[in-house]
């Protein structure tokens, strides 16, 4: 069956290692922009593949495959890299040839995995990588010893520097040049403790006869850790972190929010002298325009919260922060590890739900998704944002902290604090009797972030954001237009169109049930479109206000909001806002992750209920204190 | 060397200066501890007993390995983070002592 390889023929290329390895910057080096994200069929698995040409010619289909600690597989996602290194991925033409991915600085465990994959049969290269810093540090690695210990081809590679990837790619155009066919591993089977402890300590044996450890190890990582992970000023420092992180939002946004707004205003205005007035101009004016505006202005925000997340994740601090916060999220019936999805569920509570899958234990698993959406996600932003600035007065506390800044701090301690009352009641309630699963994982050595890898995280978080606005957002915002200005106002009507539109008859036929939370119809208009997304309905407001007053001169949203609601009825909206199950691609994914409707349903119960609850207490209690 | 966890002080003393016993569990090691991994039990808790010493051996903890408590959390001394063989793993102590050890010196 042996046949050489032609040139022409397109071949495929997977990367396998560790989390924290470097893979992805490895990647992110070999193919630079040329990479493609999906999911693999059936899973919400992070698919990455990208293509490159190596220097003899070959064009080569690169496969980031999700990181991985074992062939064992605890997770979707190493599911789908032993399925990939077994060649039993459905849908997936096995590899050409695997490239393990090792730290250079931490191969220990990484040697393990390594000779775990051999066993497979497959045919693989392993790439130490992060090689610099492992020379920097005073290791001297044998390469050629490596080599012959292991019996597969080993390579040096520094991925975040220019030609330092030079050598990985010969190394793969010999390996590829040999003649192979790609095939299904056989014969594998998962080891027993006998097992892993067996390929442990000849990882060990190899280690010991291939590198040199120098005589005084470094003590970066050792002497940050000594203040990071101690116990009192450790917490305070991540307290302080979170807190800088909630006014950076707020601050470092602001300008480049300031330019996109003038840049619709001016587009808005622009229209306006090429369209001539009537229902097409509103459309476009109203509808698109406004709608689509005022949910890309908090791009920004958006940037730079998922700056300090990929930040602290590249800087090795998100195990750390989960070491910090097992012992406090265990009695609210969390596992440690739950820290990172719900950090990341700041971001958004769909990648946070995904990255649950390192927890293993189903029932921590579950406790952790239902609270997730409970965490300020970024689609809250434009909602907070807009009603802090309308009703919350600019100045600033103790001449350090903007007010606004402090009522946002407080609405994420708001969230924070009901994910934990939530998960504590679910533990008493709902899932009594379960012994608490293990909290273990790995404090990997802190090293500086890597420009390009955050950059281009940060890219793929913005263009995400971005296909959002326009297509979900977009769509719902033609319909809010049709429903607010269909059907037109008879001759001779005497109040705004907006009164004769559906609009008006949807939001009034609501106003029982939202009257008692102090929300006016136009809110309840806003709400039903916000339940696919809850940006849409700072969208959706603009297009109502922006038609209502189609008349008088354009004022900013904020602006009019502040003239039409009383405070009360904004702090109910902010207090509604916290808790409201307002995001259908979270509803859905939660029903893909848990495998249940029934648990999708009871998050959107739960939090529904929640969020009555907390809008009427406030309401009542603000209009008690003669803030109606 | 014996399996009873009597040689060694009971949770929450932070200083082992005084008396550094010779064995014991990870699980009851104070703070600053350094010693030498003796052997990895299956014991029963969280997990079905072999899938504990297996994720333990997955992490690195294995018989001869050098081992040292760096960190240990706020309230009851609990996770903590144990240096082995130059890998730095966080777990709790519930775990850790299935983790037998002789103190070196």
């Amino acid at each position: 069956m042996n046949e050489v390889l032609p040139l022409a023929r397109e071949l495929r290329v997977a990367l396998v290692g560790r989390p924290n390895c470097g893979k992805t910057a490895l990647f992110n080096a070999l193919t630079g922009s040329r990479q493609k994200v999906a999911n693999y069929p059936g899973v919400t698995v992070e698919r990455k593949e990208g293509a490159l040409a190596t220097p003899a010619g070959r064009l080569l289909k690169l496969l980031d495959l999700p990181g991985t600690y074992s062939l064992r597989a605890r997770s979707p996602d190493e599911v789908v890299t032993r399925d990939a290194v077994l060649g039993r991925l459905e849908g997936e033409t096995p590899p050409d040839l695997f490239v393990c991915v090792g730290d250079a600085t931490n191969l220990r465990l990484c040697l393990r995995l390594v000779l775990e994959i051999k066993r497979t049969g497959q045919p693989m290269v392993f790439a130490l990588n992060m090689f610099d810093i492992a020379r920097h540090r005073g290791m001297v690695i044998d390469v050629a010893r490596m080599e012959a210990e292991l019996g597969v081809p080993v390579v040096t590679s520094v991925a975040v520097r220019r030609g330092g990837t030079a050598a990985l790619l010969d190394k793969v155009d010999a390996a590829l040049a040999a003649p192979r066919v790609p095939h299904a591993a056989e014969g594998w089977s998962e080891p027993d403790a006998a097992g892993v402890r067996r390929l442990q300590k000849e990882a060990d044996r190899i280690l010991r006869a291939s590198v040199q450890h120098p005589e005084a190890p470094d003590t970066v990582t050792a002497r940050l850790d000594k203040v990071l992970l101690h116990p009192v000023a450790g917490l305070a420092i991540l307290l302080a972190v979170l807190f800088l992180m909630f006014q950076a939002v707020f601050t470092w946004a602001a300008p480049a929010m300031e330019l996109i707004k003038a840049g619709f205003d001016a587009l808005g205005v622009w229209v306006g002298t090429l369209v001539p007035a009537g229902l097409l101009l509103s459309f476009i004016q109203n509808g698109l325009i406004a709608g689509v505006g005022s949910v890309l202005v908090f791009l920004p925000q958006i940037l730079v919260l998922f700056l300090f997340i990929l930040l602290l994740e590249d800087f090795g601090y998100m195990s750390r922060a989960a070491f910090l916060m097992d012992k406090i999220m265990g009695g609210a019936g969390l596992h440690g590890r739950a820290f990172i999805p719900l950090l990341s569920s700041f971001a958004c509570a769909i990648p946070g739900i995904m990255s649950t899958r390192v927890i293993d234990s189903r029932r921590d698993r579950l406790a952790t998704i239902l609270v997730a959406p409970l965490m300020t996600c970024s689609a809250r932003i434009p909602v907070y944002t807009l009603i802090i600035g309308a009703f919350i007065p600019d100045r600033s506390v103790g001449g350090v902290f903007s007010l606004q800044g402090l009522v946002m701090f407080g609405l994420y301690t708001a969230g924070i604090a009901s994910a934990l009352g939530v998960s504590f009641l679910l533990k008493k309630f709902v899932f009594q009797g379960a012994p608490p699963e293990p909290f273990m994982l790995e404090l990997p050595d802190y090293k500086r972030p890597d420009a390009r890898n955050v950059l281009m995280g940060l890219y793929q978080r913005g263009i995400i954001f971005l296909k959002r606005a326009g297509t979900t957002i977009l769509a719902m915002m033609c319909v809010i237009w049709v429903l607010a200005s269909v059907p037109r106002p008879p001759e001779g009507a005497t109040q705004p169109a907006i009164e004769y539109s559906l609009a008006a008859k949807i939001g009034h036929a609501l106003e029982p049930i939202i009257a008692p939370i102090g929300f006016n119809w136009q809110i309840g208009v806003a709400l039903i479109p916000g339940m696919a997304a809850r940006e849409v309905a700072v969208a959706s407001l603009g297009t109502v206000y922006a038609i209502e007053n189609a008349d008088e001169a354009p004022e900013e949203l904020g602006a009019a909001l502040a003239g039409k609601w009383s405070l009360a009825t904004a702090l109910a909206l902010l207090a509604w806002y916290v808790f409201a199950p307002q995001c259908a691609s979270t509803l859905v994914v939660v029903r893909k992750e848990t495998g249940s409707l029934g648990w999708m349903w009871f998050l959107f119960g739960y939090m529904l209920a929640l969020a009555y609850a907390a809008a009427f207490v406030t309401y009542q209690g603000a209009v008690l204190l003669g803030l109606g | 060397m014996s399996t009873s966890t009597d040689c060694l002080p009971p949770f929450g003393v932070v200083s082992m200066t005084a008396s550094v016993p010779t064995c014991g569990h990870l699980g009851a090691a104070a703070l600053g501890f350094r010693g030498r991994i003796r052997a990895v039990n299956p014991i029963a808790g969280s997990l079905p007993p072999e899938e504990l010493e297996r994720r333990l051996v997955e992490l690195g903890f294995v018989e001869g390995a050098m081992v040292e408590l760096l960190h240990q959390g706020l309230f009851g001394g609990d996770p903590i983070a144990v240096r082995v063989d130059g890998v730095t793993i966080a777990l709790r102590r519930r775990e850790a002592a299935a983790v037998l050890v002789e103190a070196a010196d």
